[in-house]
């Protein structure tokens, strides 16, 4: 914690806007009250969430090293929540309004990441920046410095309306029917801190997109996504609600096929209302909207947005941007247009970075380059060094992108070889934008309290292998996305990719093992119109050759022009499982214990006092086997579902749960009739009232699911409704295998 | 003066030295409470060119076998401050703290002559710009409590002190014999 903390007030006196001082000077008091005990730890969490503030993994002052779960003994201190110790290093989001960043901006992000964090800022999936390893105390200080280069973290993180992503290559792409920047900044200014949106039960996401068929934006993972649309030449959006990834995967649904620009804003504000209003407040797993218009139904969620927009006060703000929105963020080229000359002696790796890392715009001698960021991460110097590129060659038009890079906008397309040989000299002119090699990833156990396996250990090694490869690979292997979560919270996107992945454990013999989760299928394109399903659970150890394996198996069997989505749908995802089936068998622990520990971790991932037996090394609990089933049970409702049988899909998913819930109460009621009523309610008793079953995090969310579709059960349902029974399922099948660890005393 | 950086820089290394065995190092560091700072967690940046390289988080410090600039080095980074301290005090309890972490790491079978600190080859930066930018003046102000700090360690006289880093970089000096 800095000592000059008190002093940046002064110091940037007059840099800040009045509001915005009043509102830091508002939190830096709460940050104080809250070290004397004088606001609640609930309220205090709540309130530094929507600034921002984020818990960080070991927060809550436990740690496992490998041999043992130890306290880590931080000075005495009052929490910062719940269970969150006040010393304890956080995490610091930083909203960055549709990725639009400049070279001051850049240049505070890097002393900030010095003075505060690990000297590393971080690009994420949702075009904001992120430092780790930041004190509590230190955080009024460095939201100080940001607001006097116009940067917010204002409701970054809690239960608000986040980040607003856009194309980066919004206003300079080719195939956009407009530039949505404006109307995205319009948006964002107009909903932060806006009173309708201060009472939501969950987050709120918006992205925006300059079109239908790309995938810049991936509107259609959004709770609310416009995509840009003209009618008689008039500007207005396709507008879609609902969509969202997590543990329940959606598309969003059509809202309107066309709603004018001017109605954007009203709309938007009577969305928001009415997710304020109805949506729910108690159970967060539910409290997406995407629930509340699954429980509605879009006709009547439409309906009621539409009442809500005609009471709402008229309000200047909605249309007053419109009359200067082909000025306002207008961006403009440092250099004139040139083209470039291709000569003998270009600096070398010059063809492959220009292959793969430029986008000529549609500006005619103009180039929109990509900076590449191992897992989103730059350094405080090569932050510098990208705000003295963007004063040098344009006019410091940097943006972030959702597939966690840079890009600079208006590079004149002659000044490529030398903008290549500044960025080689910073170690930035990496190769493979946008290719295999370009994996994405989300914090998971490196420092997010949710993560089960280690997703950028995994990308870090994938990023490695295929780095290598990728010159010789065939362009179809190359031009596919690999994208990782840490958990089932997709945060690393991972259903919209071609290869996704998420971590989950097994257990085997008494140890704990890491796993991925494969997603096959997803589809970046189209805005993310399509999500992958889950084929099987591979240790994280033996990901590398499970893509090997995958993408050589694609590209021996695919039949001429077919993409990867289609042979995955092609060959069925029964083939692909049996493809992988040997790399998901848990070696023995002591054949190989690498597989053991996770990628970029040194620690045995099973931890606790559990021995290895004697017989472990042989003897197979039975409720191995009978898990084992389930899973398979879930696979073939996959199946029947990819077959279009939604009630067979219903009633697999359905009866995975109820053996999975069988196999566990085995473990704790001698004699009981395994019909559903029976299981439900000896399910009740014994492992949700006892919280046995209980996700750390989730809560009963898991159970919730085999409760309701216990409940409400139903011979004939609809598509959607198996879709979601079946994504239920599995996540129920892993939850069964938590509480199975749990049950023999592993902390995993 | 406070929030002191010490990087202690590593004699050349081979081509191919790899410090992820850092990795294993520093957790089994905070198993045995090798270092007498709370130890909390190990971050792995070697995708990272010129980065942070292998970081060991502490409470009160950071250490890291670092890569920044493309030197390779062991990175002490104060992060608490004891106001009871001096200047002097707390640059000399840093540059004590690096080193003594560099033998430790020198001493590391992972490392088994593989990697060697220089005995009198050290950065010092001061982390907060507020209170000591990259100025003339900030550092007039350093240099006679690195002098009193490394006198300490080297001997007075025995020693060069340049002042480093664009007026945007942290305020720092590079220390050789
Ligand atoms: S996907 Fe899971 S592990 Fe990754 S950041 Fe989100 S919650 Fe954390």
């Amino acid at each position: 914690m800095k000592t000059s903390n008190s002093q940046w007030k002064n110091r940037l006196a007059g840099q800040i806007a009045p509001g915005l001082v009043q509102e830091l000077d508002v939190y830096e008091n709460e940050v104080a009250l809250r070290k004397q005990g004088k606001i609640d730890e609930k309220v205090f969490a709540e309130t530094r969430l929507r600034r921002g503030a984020y818990g960080q993994r070991y927060d809550n002052g436990q740690r496992n090293d490998g041999k043992q779960t130890r306290k880590l003994e931080y000075p005495e201190a009052p929490t910062k929540g719940p269970n969150t110790l006040w010393d304890a290093p956080g995490m610091m989001r930083i909203k960055i309004p549709y990725g639009g960043v400049n070279a001051v901006q850049l240049e505070v992000l890097a002393e900030l990441a010095e003075e505060y964090s690990d000297g590393i800022a971080h690009v994420t999936t949702r075009q904001d920046f992120q430092l780790h390893f930041v004190h509590i105390e230190d955080t009024p200080a460095l939201m100080r410095r940001l607001a006097a280069v116009g940067i917010t973290t204002r409701e970054a993180c809690g239960n608000s309306v986040r980040n607003v992503t856009a194309c980066p290559i919004a206003g300079v792409c080719h195939t956009e029917r407009f530039d949505v920047t404006p109307y995205a900044s319009a948006l964002t200014y107009f909903l932060l801190g806006h009173p309708d949106c201060q009472d939501f039960g969950r987050k709120f996401k918006i992205a925006f997109s300059g079109c239908r068929d790309e995938a810049c934006a991936l509107v259609r993972m959004h709770d609310m996504g416009a995509m840009a649309a003209m009618r008689d030449g008039q500007r207005g959006f396709e507008l879609y609600v609902g969509g969202g990834l997590g543990t329940v995967p959606q598309q969003a649904r059509l809202f309107a096929e066309f709603l004018p620009a001017e109605e954007l804003l009203p709309t938007a504000q009577a969305i928001c209302r009415v997710f304020a209003r109805l949506g729910e407040k108690k159970n967060r797993n539910t409290a997406r909207v995407k629930f509340l218009i699954s429980k509605l139904g879009i006709e009547e969620f439409k309906r009621l947005v539409g009442e809500e927009r005609q009471i709402l006060a008229h309000d200047d703000r909605w249309t007053a941007y419109l009359k200067d929105i082909d000025t306002t963020l207008k961006e403009e080229p440092l250099r004139p247009s040139s083209l470039l000359e291709i000569k003998p002696a270009m600096p070398e790796g010059f063809a492959e970075w220009e292959k793969t890392n430029v986008y000529r715009q549609r500006q005619g001698g103009y180039a929109t380059v990509t900076i590449t960021l191992p897992l989103g991460d730059i350094t405080s110097d090569q932050l510098r060094a990208v705000a003295d590129i963007s004063r040098k060659y344009i006019k410091e038009t940097v943006r972030t992108t959702v597939e966690q890079n840079l890009v600079l906008r208006w590079i004149p397309q002659g000044d490529l070889p030398a903008l290549y040989n500044e960025l080689r000299a910073a170690k930035l002119a990496t190769p493979g934008a946008g290719t295999i090699a370009d994996v994405t990833s989300c914090p998971g156990t490196d420092t997010c309290k949710l993560g089960i396996s280690s997703s950028r250990g995994l990308s870090g090694e994938l990023r490695e292998r295929l780095a290598e490869k990728q010159f010789v690979m065939d362009e179809a292997i190359r031009g596919l996305r690999i994208k990782v979560s840490g958990c089932f919270n997709s945060c690393g996107q991972h259903h919209a990719a071609d290869l996704g992945f998420y971590g989950v454990s097994r257990n085997k013999a008494g140890y704990t093992v890491p796993h991925f989760q494969v997603v096959l299928g997803g589809q970046w394109q189209n805005n993310a119109g399509s999500y992958g399903l889950a084929i099987g659970a591979v240790p994280s150890k033996r990901i590398p050759e499970t893509v090997d394996r995958i993408t050589s198996r694609y590209l021996a069997d695919k039949q001429p022009g077919e993409s990867f989505q289609g042979y995955v749908k092609r060959i069925g995802k029964a083939a692909c499982k049996t493809m992988l089936e040997d790399l998901m068998v848990i070696p023995e622990h002591d054949a190989a214990p690498d597989v053991y520990v996770d990628w970029a971790d040194a620690r045995e991932y099973t931890i606790g006092d559990i021995g290895v037996g004697e017989c472990a090394g042989e003897v197979v609990n039975p409720i191995d086997f009978q898990l084992a089933a389930c899973e398979r049970e879930s696979f073939e409702a996959q199946l029947a579902l990819e077959a279009g049988d939604a009630s067979r899909a219903a009633r697999l998913a359905y009866e995975s749960m109820l053996h999975g819930a069988t196999a566990l109460l085995k473990q704790r009621v001698p004699v009981f009739a395994e019909d559903g009523d029976t299981v439900v309610g000896h399910f009740r008793t014994h492992l949700v009232d006892t919280q046995l079953f209980h996700d750390p995090f989730a809560g009963a969310k898991f159970a919730q699911y085999f409760l309701k579709a216990h409940e409400k059960w139903e011979l004939t349902v609809s598509p959607e409704r198996a879709h979601q029974l079946v994504e239920e399922a599995q996540l129920f099948i892993e939850a069964s295998h938590a509480c199975y660890a749990r049950m023999q005393g592993a902390k995993r | 003066m406070q929030h002191f950086r010490v990087k202690i820089f590593a004699q050349p290394v081979a081509v191919d030295f790899d410090p992820g065995p850092a990795i294993a190092v520093f957790h089994r560091w905070i198993q045995e409470s090798e270092l007498p700072e709370l130890l909390i967690d190990v971050a792995d940046y070697r995708h990272v060119p010129d980065g942070p390289g292998i970081v060991l988080m502490a409470h009160d410090a950071v250490y890291a076998l670092d890569q920044t600039k493309g030197r390779l080095g062991l990175l002490y980074t104060r992060r608490s401050v004891d106001p009871a301290e001096t200047a002097p005090a707390r640059l000399q309890n840093a540059l004590a703290a690096a080193h003594r972490a560099a033998s430790l790491l020198e001493a590391e079978p992972e490392f088994a002559g593989r990697l060697r600190f220089e005995a009198r080859s050290i950065e010092v930066s001061v982390n907060d710009r507020l209170l000591a930018p990259n100025t003339d003046a900030s550092f007039a102000e350093l240099e006679p409590v690195l002098r009193v700090a490394v006198d300490a360690e080297w001997g007075a006289g025995s020693y060069r002190v340049e002042r480093s880093g664009s007026p945007r970089e942290l305020l720092t000096a590079t220390v050789s014999a």
